[in-house]
């Protein structure tokens, strides 16, 4: 039975290739110093206009590194990654949604000030 | 047939044991599926998709609210980035544990395992310990779910997480304790594998709500994202507007 679910096409959980442990330490000590370096730049200058930028491009890069080596799907079935994808979309699309409703709202209400300042 | 699946033959366990990469992850011993995908595999990642929406609606609501309390006390008074940034490392360094874990239950290595998970239950438990005192010292400030804005979002969204993190915890210690009584073998690391799964994830939540909470700058440039951003939509709204 278990032969049977091993040589099934398409199973995956056979023939992938995941970090050795000495690489998992390396991309831990990296994502330490990714960690060491967003807080050094808020230390540097809180009002430099590439601080937020930079903060979220670290982020990101942590982001994936965890989710594709730790979490394997770099070398996992890409249907898993699909899935994921698909939940932080939708994630990343009420985030902007939200945002857009809330502001949207604030310059209905500017345009209908302004409307009415200029009819008197 | 129930025995049989329960207890995997002799080569499948060398198989999963002894992959040098350890990929198998030793779990062949679940019946196939028309997706090639172990149900419970793919019901973890769908529960992960989902707690985006989830974790992407909350941070989303924060952020809106972001810079909004009328009164005190205000982010900048009380967040303290070095006592969140060592939080944040040793959150980071338990994935590594836990991956290391895995790594070791697969090549059947169970005392390294055991290790393993103890670290990263042990690392969970001291993030929740910072989690809990910093809340306690905000509190003291005058912080509260009701007092102001920032309370109410930092409350619902850290303190999420770090429910998040006691179920995770709990999980580990679970799983520990069944190893310990010998039946987490390599033959059975999908089950940690799962419990990995979501401890990363745990992980990678607190790596956006370190930059969106904590290291973005409040105050007037704390709003540089958001004004910047605001500035282009009501220009588009009175450019079309005006045509």
């Amino acid at each position: 039975m278990a032969q049977h679910a091993q040589s099934l096409p398409g199973t995956h959980e056979a023939g992938h290739e995941h970090p050795t442990e000495a690489a998992y330490i390396r991309i831990a000590v990296i994502l330490a110093i990714i960690t060491v370096i967003e807080v050094a730049i808020y230390y540097i200058d809180k009002d430099a206009s590439w601080l937020v930028p930079a903060l979220m491009v670290l982020a990101a890069t942590k982001f994936v590194m965890v989710v594709g080596y730790f979490m394997h799907l770099k070398f996992d079935d890409r249907r898993l990654a699909m899935i994921f994808t698909g939940g932080m979309v939708l994630a990343l699309g009420t985030y902007i949604g939200l945002f857009v409703l809330m502001h949207f709202h604030k310059a209905i209400e500017f345009t209908a000030f302004m409307t009415s300042a200029a009819r008197q | 047939m129930a025995q049989a699946v329960l207890t995997p033959p002799a080569e499948t366990q060398t198989h999963g044991a002894g992959h040098d990469t350890g990929h198998d992850h030793g779990h062949a011993d679940h019946p196939p599926t028309s997706t090639g995908i172990n149900s419970r595999k793919l019901l973890m990642w769908l529960f992960l998709a989902s707690d985006c929406m989830f974790f992407g609606a909350l941070i989303a609501t924060y952020m809106i609210y972001r810079n909004k309390s009328l009164t005190g006390p205000y982010p900048h008074e009380l967040i303290d980035i070095p006592y969140t940034s060592v939080s944040a490392f040793v959150l980071l360094m338990s994935s590594l544990t836990m991956v290391l874990a895995l790594a070791a239950l697969q090549k059947n290595d169970l005392r390294g395992s055991r290790i393993w998970i103890a670290a990263t239950a042990l690392l969970g438990t001291i993030f929740l310990g910072g989690q809990f005192f910093e809340f306690t010292e905000f509190h003291h400030e005058g912080l509260s779910l009701q007092g102001n804005m920032f309370g109410a979002t930092f409350f619902t969204v850290t303190g999420f997480h770090g429910i998040h993190v006691g179920i995770g915890v709990v999980w580990l210690l679970t799983l520990l304790w069944v190893s310990l009584r010998g039946n987490l073998k390599a033959e059975d690391s999908l089950d940690l594998e799962i419990a990995g799964l979501y401890w990363h994830f745990v992980d990678i939540v607190w790596i956006v709500i370190f930059v969106m909470i904590y290291l973005i700058p409040y105050g007037e440039t704390g709003e540089q994202l958001h004004e910047s951003a605001a500035h282009v939509i009501n220009t588009a709204q009175m450019v079309l507007g005006i045509f």
